[in-house]
Order: C-alpha cells, then sequence, then structure tokens
C-alpha cells in the first residue's frame, strides 16, 4: 500500500517537470504565429484597399503603400508594443511591485515634460536630440519615483503605486500647465493620446532603439530576476544592486522616451502584459521576456488593427482601444490571479491521486 | 575564520552593534540574545549587507569592506530573517540562482547536479516546480535555505533558519548543520532564539545583549542559570536530561497569577 502511494508522488515531479517547459514553448509558439497573422492583417487594413493579388503582380502603386505607410505601421505598432511591455516588466521587477506600470508612475509624464521643454527652448534641435532629453527627464522622474518608494514605512502592495500614480500626476500638472502657457496643449495632446495614423516612412525610424533597449533587457534578464528577489539576495549573489537597478532605469527611461515621443502614450500595457505573462509563465524574466515581446506587439497590432475598423473611414486612436482594452484585460487578470492562487494550493493532491488511480 | 575587529553600528544616535570583537568558527557558532539586541545587525555586517561605520571584519582571510563583492559570494552566502519576496519563481529556479556568483546566468550540469543535492538535502524534491507564493511558510524557508546551499559556500550564515519550521523540520535543519560543519567543514552560524537548539548542537554560542557581546564560548559555559540571567534578565533553571543541559525558560502560570 505504502509503495504504490510513494509510486505516484515520485513521478509526479518529473511529470510535472516535463509538462511546465512544453507550456512556455507552446505560448510562446503561439504568441510568435499570432503576431505574425496580425501583421499580415495590419499591412491590408485601411482606408485604401491593398489587394494582395495586385501586390503579387508587382502593381507599384500598392507597393508604394506597404513602404510608406503600412509597413512602417505596422513596425511602429510592434517595436513599441513589445518595447513598453518589456519597460513594464522591468520597472515591476525594480519595484517589487506587479501593480507599477511606468506610463503611470511619473516615467511617461517626465518623458513628455522633457520633450515639450526642449521644444520650447531649442525648437530646432534635431529629433534625437529631443530625445535625448525625454530620456533624461523620464530617467530623473523614475529615479525619483523609485528614491519615494524606498523611504515608505511599508512595501504595501497599494501604497507604491498610489505614490507613482501622485508622482505621475504632479508632472502631468506640470506639463500641462507649461503647455497651457506656450500654446502648446494641442502638440501635447499628441503625446498623451496614443496614436498610429500618423506614422509614415521617415517617422517611425528612431523606434529601432528600443528594440535595441528590448535586446539589453534580455540580455540582463537574470540580473532584473535577482533584483526583483530585493537588495540584500542581490548583494548576497555578489551583485552590484543599485548598478543593476540604474541599468534598468536606463532602459525603462529610453523606452519610454523613444515611444512617446514616437507614438505617444500606449496606456496599460506596460500594466497588463507583464501581469499576464507573470501568471502564464512565472517571474523569471529569461523566459517571461520573450513571452512579453511577443504579447506586447501582438496586442497593440490587434488594438490597431481594431481602431482602423470600428468606425470606417474614420480612425480612433490607438491610444483610446488601448485604455478602454487593457482596463478590461487588467480587471479580468485580478480575478484569475486570485483564482490562481486557490487551485494552486489544491490541485497536487489531485493529481497525486489522479496518477495514483492509473497506477 | 571569522575576525570582527571592534565593530559598531548605530541608527541615528542609538547604538546598536557596540565594540564587538570576536572570532567566530571552525565549526558550528549560534548567537543569542533578546530581541533588538544587535544580532541581525551583526549579522548583516559580517555578511557586507551593510557597510560597516566602523571596525573591521575578515571571513576566511578576506576584508569584507575591501574584496570584491562576487569573490565574497563565492566565500559566504547568508539567508536574512525577512525575505518578503513576491516574485512568481519556482523553487528550482530559486534554488538556481545560488550558483549565480560560480556561473553567471549559465547552469552547468554540475551546477544542476548541485541545486538537485540542496533540494533533496532540504526535503523539496517533491515541490521543486512549484511557485513560491504556492508554498507554506516553512517550504519557502527551506527553499531560501536551499539556495544559500547550493551557493556552496566555505561559510553560511543564517538569521533564524528554524523560522516557520515545525518540531521535525527543525531537527532535520539542526542535523543539516551538523552535516555541513562535520563532513563539508563548513563554518556556519546560526542566529537561534531556541537556547536548548543552540546549546545541543552547536558548538559555540555568542550572545549579545543591547549591542555588546556578553558572553561567548561553550554549551557548558554558556547554559549556565548566571550567565544567562546576565543575557536575559530573567531567570532559567538548567536541568541536566541524558548528559545534555537544558533551560527550562517555560516559567509557570501559577508565577502569572501571583504577578
Ligand atoms: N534600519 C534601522 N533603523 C533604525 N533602527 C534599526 C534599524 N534596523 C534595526 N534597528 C534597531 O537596531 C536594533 C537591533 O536590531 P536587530 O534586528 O539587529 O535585532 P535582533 O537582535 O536581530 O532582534 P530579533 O531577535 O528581534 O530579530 C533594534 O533595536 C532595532 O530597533
Ligand atoms: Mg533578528
Amino acid at each position: 500500500m505504502s509503495s504504490t502511494v510513494a509510486a505516484p508522488a515520485a513521478a509526479s515531479p518529473a511529470a510535472a517537470g516535463s509538462a511546465r517547459p512544453g507550456r512556455g514553448a507552446l505560448a510562446l509558439g503561439l504568441g510568435a504565429a499570432a503576431v505574425v497573422l496580425l501583421a499580415l492583417v495590419s499591412l491590408f487594413v485601411g482606408v485604401a484597399d491593398i489587394d494582395p493579388a495586385r501586390l503579387l503582380a508587382g502593381d507599384p502603386a500598392a507597393w508604394e503603400l506597404v513602404w510608406i505607410s503600412r509597413l512602417p505601421r505596422t513596425l511602429a505598432a510592434v517595436l513599441a508594443g513589445a518595447a513598453v511591455a518589456v519597460a513594464g516588466l522591468i520597472m515591476q521587477q525594480l519595484s517589487r511591485n506587479k501593480f507599477v506600470d511606468p506610463g503611470m508612475v511619473g516615467t511617461t509624464e517626465s518623458a513628455t515634460l522633457g520633450i515639450l521643454v526642449v521644444t520650447v527652448l531649442v525648437p530646432a534641435a534635431p529629433m534625437l536630440a529631443k530625445m535625448g532629453v525625454a530620456t533624461l527627464f523620464a530617467l530623473a522622474g523614475t529615479a525619483l519615483f523609485l528614491a519615494l518608494i524606498n523611504r515608505l514605512p511599508t512595501r504595501d502592495t497599494l501604497l507604491v503605486p498610489l505614490v507613482g500614480i501622485m508622482l505621475g500626476g504632479v508632472v502631468a500638472a506640470a506639463t500641462t500647465f507649461f503647455a497651457y502657457r506656450f500654446d502648446l496643449l494641442q502638440t501635447l495632446n499628441a503625446w498623451m493620446i496614443g496614436d498610429l495614423s500618423g506614422i509614415l516612412r521617415g517617422r517611425y525610424e528612431l523606434l529601432w532603439i528600443v528594440a535595441a533597449a528590448c535586446v539589453l533587457g534580455y540580455v540582463a534578464a537574470d540580473r532584473f530576476t535577482v533584483a526583483g528577489l530585493g537588495e540584500d539576495f542581490t548583494t548576497n549573489l555578489g551583485m552590484n544592486y543599485k548598478a543593476t537597478v540604474r541599468l534598468g532605469m536606463f532602459i525603462v527611461a529610453v523606452i519610454s522616451a523613444v515611444s512617446v515621443t514616437t507614438v505617444g502614450a500606449l496606456p496599460f500595457l506596460g500594466l497588463v502584459v507583464p501581469n499576464l505573462v507573470s501568471l502564464l509563465v512565472g517571474d523569471h524574466l529569461r523566459r517571461a521576456v520573450p513571452l512579453t515581446v511577443l504579447i506586447g506587439s501582438g496586442l497593440v497590432l490587434a488594438c490597431d488593427i481594431l481602431g482602423r475598423l470600428i468606425r470606417q473611414p474614420y480612425e480612433v486612436p490607438i491610444g483610446m482601444i488601448m485604455s478602454v482594452v487593457g482596463a478590461a484585460i487588467f480587471l479580468v487578470l485580478l480575478g484569475a490571479r486570485r483564482r490562481g492562487r486557490t487551485t494552486a494550493r489544491t490541485s497536487p493532491p489531485a493529481r497525486a491521486t489522479a496518477g495514483g488511480e492509473h497506477a | 575564520m571569522i575576525t570582527i575587529e571592534n565593530v559598531s553600528q548605530s541608527y541615528d544616535a542609538e547604538v546598536v552593534v557596540d565594540r564587538v570583537s570576536a572570532s567566530i568558527g571552525p565549526g558550528l557558532t549560534s548567537i543569542i540574545g533578546p530581541n533588538g539586541a544587535g544580532k541581525s545587525t551583526l549579522l548583516g555586517l559580517i555578511a557586507r549587507l551593510q557597510p560597516l561605520q566602523s571596525g573591521r571584519v575578515t571571513v576566511g582571510g578576506l576584508d569584507v569592506t575591501t574584496t570584491a563583492s562576487k569573490q565574497l559570494a563565492r566565500t559566504l552566502a547568508i539567508l536574512r530573517q525577512e525575505n518578503q519576496v513576491s516574485l512568481r519563481l519556482r523553487v528550482r529556479e530559486l534554488v538556481t540562482f545560488g550558483r549565480f556568483p560560480h556561473t553567471g546566468g549559465h547552469p552547468t550540469a554540475h551546477d544542476r547536479e548541485l541545486v538537485e543535492a540542496a533540494l533533496e538535502r532540504l526535503d523539496l524534491a517533491s515541490l521543486a516546480d512549484r511557485y513560491l507564493d504556492q508554498l507554506s511558510g516553512g517550504q519557502r524557508q527551506r527553499a531560501f535555505i536551499a539556495m544559500v546551499l547550493a551557493q556552496d559556500t566555505d561559510y553560511v550564515l543564517l538569521d533564524e533558519p528554524l523560522n516557520n519550521l515545525d518540531m521535525k523540520h527543525s531537527v532535520a535543519m539542526m542535523q543539516l548543520m551538523r552535516t555541513l560543519v562535520d563532513e563539508d567543514g563548513k563554518t556556519v552560524v546560526v542566529v537561534m532564539h531556541d537556547i536548548n537548539f543552540a546549546s545541543s548542537y552547536s558548538d559555540s554560542l555568542l550572545a549579545l545583549k543591547r549591542g555588546a557581546l556578553v558572553a561567548h564560548g561553550g554549551p557548558e559555559e554558556i547554559m549556565d542559570t548566571e550567565v544567562l540571567e546576565s543575557v536575559y534578565d530573567m531567570r532559567i533553571p538548567i536541568h541536566e536530561v541524558d548528559g545534555k543541559r537544558l533551560g527550562l525558560y517555560f516559567g509557570s502560570p501559577q508565577a502569572a497569577r501571583q504577578a
């Protein structure tokens, strides 16, 4: 009797071990397929119809439209979607809080303030220089946020994002006031509400910078995971905690600054995607980053396509669609997170008995 | 050998470690003392988790202030008293991070063997694929200790390793500490509250009170009513049972009623 009880218990971890990586690979494969599919759809959806047959026939007008407008727009959605989601993932790891999103806790707001300041002071500055200034502002905003939460008496799950939202609110208010004084409210709006409709060739290429930032994030994935365990764990493992946090802040700031100035804010993206990925494959960034990239770009592609279809021939800006879709997903995830915890506690015994019956 | 020379630490005006000097090891050493005595602070200072304000600490001949953190991570490992980890990491993933100082993010077959051995030693084999947030408090404590063991350092510092453990796992943990010392030749330092556990298993005990070192010696010296009174400000009768000196620190309900 005791040997039959022991046998499935010994077998179950091996079975679970082989099943889990399979699930991660499956998620990656499905994600990649979905992104490719959505990208293809994105190439063909729009006010002007592009017929795949005409493309194949080599119609120069159709190809012109693809090169100048559709492909840049699709690439912008993929790059910005992936990067903003990765920025959220890294930010959550650094602040050790799953409810933090660079788009809400002062990073993106500071980047917007930075681009506004440089637009007023040096209007003729090249775009790259403006982004540099925006990145510096974003860095300062992120550093301020992390410094603030380090001073909190407790690392309360809700207090941390709340402090961030307050900080983001203050910076946003300053930005609006500034824009109002210099008659730039119109320009400000373009950054505050993400919009892909204006993306043409020559207007998105700087987004490749965020692709590089994502790669850097993947290379340093183990460091960020360790940092997520806390400062003492990090030091114990012989790593420099402060240097790791600085690297993470830099990646988050660059992504936020570049994406907000090219496509505008993509609300909830940096919050929702990492939480979804965490549920699927956990918080080990070596596995979480690739999936975050896929889901982030897939979600933005899908929302962008939706925005083009809802009130044809007009477009609804991606920022608005993201707000609604993102908020909805977030609420669903909150429920799933709670259920996930309770089922996880009770499932292993159930699995053991099932194995016993088979044996 | 860990040497502590004239180490002091204060927060604002409050001195929490007060000119402590001691040599620790080889063998198993328990740090005992009342709440707030500075035990955790001292352990953190030895493990360079906080910078030293004054004094000097060497571990295995390495000065903790000047030696590269990565080199220290291959010499000493520490587990803190409180570990709030909210990451969804699997137990095996966490334990594999113990190999980080040796191989960075690319564990070899040898590293994986050590990880499995550490899981086995802490009775975690069947929980290795669970997420940390799906474990009980004691299981999580064992997972953290497995990570520290996977680090495979000559010096192991554990702050209240018996936290959350049931009796069986507490005994297993102390026996594991002994194995680490007797078979692997490691120097182990633990902070303990249960003086009976501490004295039964340790080679020496180090008692702190209000930041100062008040006693340091073998179990037979420390397990003494007078000595313990100087540490805890309470009288603890000592009884010899099966050749072991046990302190009956439970008091009595009658005493409470009389008071
Ligand atoms: N970050 C801090 N700021 C101010 N005071 C601190 C800080 N950390 C610890 N202390 C104080 O230092 C003293 C020693 O703390 P420590 O954690 O070392 O005690 P301990 O001996 O480990 O106690 P316990 O048995 O309760 O774990 C305490 O009085 C504590 O209040
Ligand atoms: Mg303590």
